[in-house]
């Protein structure tokens, strides 16, 4: 794909790169989507990007975007109060299954029940991979990480967590959430524009949990690493989740 | 000008009222939720107020910085456990100069500990955080200061960019008593407006501003948390606040803070009427502390005691700063997380004096 770099999303910084990602990484190709999200929402002076811990914070300076970065799911709050005091401003906070579904939880849950008019995307690479590929709460069952050498067990660990149902189940009606998957380059970009969209329409909270790959730390080859893609969208459905009638 | 009754809670939003605060983020926690429903009251009536009640102090700690990113004046309040919890945003504050102020009211530790009162929280208000102790702490003694130094915080957060503290405790935040409040521009008190980190409106359309607190390598890092330091010591001199009662021909002087150099001033008027020369130092900001007054009060005296609170967090405050040992004797009164009367500090004084002259 030579030809891409110059077609890459006017929103990324060009001295930043190259991108600071492992090559065949999920996230990168999902910021590149959300680049073009922003460009095609004409969004890109509006915009403040909050970004985490982990391999997301190496996201620092890859827009040309206003943006701050923070640890362990606080990316969440620190939109919240940015959007609190400037609600014409278009706020996304990025986070990893770590911040999101762990250390950080309780922001993502807490933003969803108040219907926090934010946009928050959690990439889903099921380990935490700037630490060297430990088990996340979306490590699926049996697989392998540093943290569990003989395979995640039910017994020890529980299930994967399903964050998208989850916060399906709190979600104001007016919310979006949605389970995109950073191989499907056109139905994520659409998820993401719906996404920030139903922010700027001041709809509602929006939440979209992307499926990404890390073939450093799955220690897969590129074929590999979609098969294994492929396999958590078996156990992850994609698509969009409308928040439960009961919330109504 | 005009004299209210009001609780301390009470005082501390309409101090954060006149200093321009926009919004208040945080959890509920005895002895400052008080604050949380005065300002939510205050934020009900005007639409240009907000209030984030958040699902911990982490999350009140990181929405404020949020909110203060986006260049409007947000605070916090919190004690105890609740301290513990935003230490995190506030070393984030710590490294990136963000303005952030907390209003502190100490309540006993360790852990829960109680809810009411205490003077515990001055190693985690000074240092906590796995930072360098760049903070800004002011330790009010009483009503009238939680009024003019919540005005103050706000102003030395947004002049100098180091997170700022307001540290009470739980009976200053609950006692009701007469208290003047003024408009800060009646005493020609420059109110010192917010300035956007990002989307700032003034930038040019081609700027775009990334900010981060985490670095490659060693050095860079070095790098900023010395020129913080650095930037710290030079605002010091400007900072720094004290109250000096009657040093100069004492033979012992009193080291005390916060409520606990409030009963120490009453305790030396008593002492002061049977001719015994005793001094009071009151440190009133804890960090950046006043580190060449409290050396020159220290020359050619007896006797220090310290008076606190708690088992000597104040006390290791000052002599980590003062390089003891000097040629005095040094006492102590230590009260963990009960109150200290007036005639606790007579008694302990007259004892000393008596030492001092046998000795």
């Amino acid at each position: 794909m030579a030809e891409e770099s110059n077609n890459l999303p006017v929103s990324w910084k060009r001295s930043s790169l190259p991108h600071q990602f492992c090559p065949g990484c999920g996230q990168a190709e999902a910021l590149k989507i959300l680049g073009y999200a922003i460009d095609e929402l004409g969004i890109q002076r509006q915009t403040v990007y909050a970004t985490d811990i982990g391999c997301s914070l190496l996201s620092w300076n890859l827009f040309d975007v206003d943006s701050i970065q923070t640890h362990h799911g606080r990316a969440t709050p620190v939109a919240v109060g940015f959007k609190l005091a400037r609600k014409e401003a278009i706020v996304i906070a990025l986070m990893g299954d770590g911040g999101g579904y762990a250390i950080g939880a309780q922001h993502l849950v807490n933003a969803t029940m108040r219907d926090d008019k934010i946009t928050a995307i959690l990439i889903n690479n099921a380990n935490y991979a700037m630490t060297g590929g430990q088990m996340a709460p979306t490590t699926l069952i049996s697989q392998k990480t540093t943290t569990t050498p003989l395979g995640r067990q039910q017994q020890n660990f529980g299930y994967p967590i399903h964050g998208p149902e989850m916060l399906s189940q709190i979600a104001a009606p007016g919310a979006f959430i949605a389970r995109g998957s950073a191989t499907d380059f056109q139905t994520l970009l659409n998820l993401f524009k719906k996404a920030v969209q139903n922010q700027i329409d001041g709809r509602g909270f929006s939440f979209v949990e992307v499926l990404a790959m890390c073939p450093v730390n799955w220690k897969t080859n590129a074929q590999e690493s979609l098969a294994f893609v492929e396999k958590m969208a078996k156990i992850y459905p994609l698509g969009e989740i409308h928040p439960s009638k009961e919330n109504r | 000008m005009t004299q209210e009754l009001l609780t301390g809670n009470e005082i501390l939003v309409r101090g954060a009222l006149a200093a321009g605060a926009k919004m208040m983020t945080g959890y509920p926690i005895t002895p400052t939720t008080e604050i949380a429903e005065h300002w939510s009251a205050a934020a009900a009536k005007d639409p240009a107020l907000q209030f984030l009640q958040t699902e911990d102090e982490m999350s009140a700690g990181f929405a404020l910085i949020g909110a203060n990113l986006a260049g409007i004046k947000a605070f916090t309040a919190s004690a105890g456990p609740g301290n513990v919890l935003m230490q995190d945003a506030f070393s984030m504050a710590e490294n990136m100069r963000l303005p952030t102020v907390a209003f502190i009211m100490q309540r006993g530790g360790p852990s829960t500990g109680t809810v009411i009162y205490s003077q515990q929280e001055v190693n985690l208000t000074c240092f906590g955080g796995n930072g360098e102790g760049l903070r800004i702490v002011y330790s009010t003694s009483g009503p009238q200061d939680l009024y003019d130094y919540s005005i103050k915080a706000f102003n030395s957060a947004w002049k100098y960019r180091f997170p700022t503290f307001l540290l009470g405790d739980g009976y200053q935040a609950k006692m009701l008593s007469k208290v003047q409040i003024y408009d800060p521009r009646e005493k020609n008190i420059e109110i010192i407006d917010p300035t956007a980190y990002l989307l700032n409106p003034n930038k040019s359309a081609d700027e775009f501003i990334n900010l981060r607190n985490t670095y490659n390598l060693e050095e860079e890092l070095a790098e900023v948390v010395t020129s913080h330091q650095r930037a710290f010591q030079d605002i010091a001199p400007e900072v720094v606040e004290y109250e000096d009662l009657h040093t100069l021909d004492a033979e012992v002087v009193i080291f005390a803070h916060g409520i606990v150099a409030a009963a120490a001033k009453e305790a030396q008027k008593i002492l002061r009427t049977k001719n015994i020369k005793v001094g009071l130092f009151r440190p009133i900001t804890l960090s950046p502390f006043p580190v060449d007054s409290a050396i020159q009060v220290l020359a050619n005296k007896k006797a220090v005691l310290f008076v606190e609170s708690s088992l000597g967090q104040f006390a290791r405050l000052v002599k980590g700063h003062l390089n003891f040992p000097y040629q005095l004797k040094v006492y102590e009164l230590f009260r963990p997380a009960i109150g200290i009367d007036v005639w606790e500090i007579i008694h302990k004084i007259e004892e000393i004096f008596k030492e001092v002259k046998h000795g």
